[in-house]
């Protein structure tokens, strides 16, 4: 576990906000030099607590206007091996994340659709047909709020 | 149509390796480079490419437990939504706010340190938000897939 300051800290919330900031450009922000500010956005890369980037898109605009969140729980724990359905699942292109979790389900999915038969589409000739999958629960996103967390 | 192959192509190769320089963005979409910059330029612009945000290792800083909890609303009040919502967003270890329509009404992902960590701020922030009827909690075992990039 690494360590942060408060200048770690604004350097981590301005970069969640614009990952495209040169050292130089935050380094103003900050009061701090161009050089200063490279050595801590590499401690914090090298530590993996900045873990890549990630593009901020306009989904509907894209054509994908519908997310939705399913709770899937496993039929036959044992007989598939967790391996295998987590192979088959994340190999779906409309799937884009797999979390494992404890609680109600075995697996929690985010697919994203054009619409909604399109979804079904989804769900009935790729989530349904995975290997071990048993109940899915499906809850249709209406409204997101991403938040800049405990930095 | 609000954008062409070509354009998707580019963001699809963008979302691979999103700190790429244009030369090699270029390459991999078979464009020229000003092809390449003209594009994401007017993407920009139309505000379908809205910029590029950190993704954050809330584990490597010591945030060691992640919680999915499914809240369902009481919703005999009118501004159950929008005062839980409001309330939600004041909890320092909120990361997302989601509302559906489903079973669960919303779900809000926080992060803690530890379990006694995670039991305080549960008593003391979440069980307190108004308007709750219900809450099922879901514990973060593993990350299988991640970064939510779209099959362009």
């Amino acid at each position: 576990m690494i360590t942060l300051d408060d200048t770690d800290r604004m350097i981590l919330r301005a970069l969640a906000r614009d990952a495209t900031l040169s050292a130089g450009a935050l380094g103003r922000q900050l009061g701090l030099s161009q050089p200063a500010t490279w050595r801590r956005i590499k401690r914090l890369t090298e530590a993996g607590a900045l873990a890549g980037r990630r593009l901020v898109l306009d989904q509907a605009a894209l054509g994908f206007g519908v997310t939705v969140f399913l709770g899937v729980t496993l039929a036959t724990k044992g007989r598939v091996s967790l391996e295998d359905f987590e192979r088959a699942v994340t190999a779906i292109p409309e799937v884009q994340t797999v979390q494992h979790v404890l609680g109600l389900y075995d697996y929690r999915l985010r697919v994203v659709a054009r619409d909604l038969p399109d979804f079904e589409r989804v769900l009935r000739r790729r989530i349904m047909t995975l290997p071990g999958v048993g109940q899915v629960d499906a809850n249709v996103l209406l409204s997101e709020d991403r938040r800049p967390g405990p930095l | 149509m609000l954008t062409d192959d070509t354009d998707r192509r580019i963001l699809r190769h963008l979302q691979a390796d999103p700190a790429q320089p244009m030369a090699a963005l270029a390459r991999r979409a078979g464009v020229t480079e000003a092809t390449a910059s003209r594009r994401l330029e007017r993407l920009r612009q139309r505000g379908i490419l809205k910029g590029q945000e950190a993704v954050i290792d809330w584990r490597k800083l010591g945030w060691e437990v992640e919680v999915s909890l499914r809240i369902t609303l009481d919703k005999t009040n009118p501004h159950a939504f929008d005062e839980f919502t409001a309330a939600a967003r004041l909890v320092p270890e909120v990361l997302e706010i989601q509302s559906f329509l489903g079973r669960v009404d919303m779900r809000l992902r926080i992060v803690a340190r530890d379990m006694a960590h995670y039991q305080g701020i549960y008593r003391s922030r979440i069980l307190t938000l108004p308007h709750i009827a219900d809450i099922e909690a879901l514990m973060h075992i593993a990350e299988i897939k991640r970064g939510e990039a779209l099959p362009l």
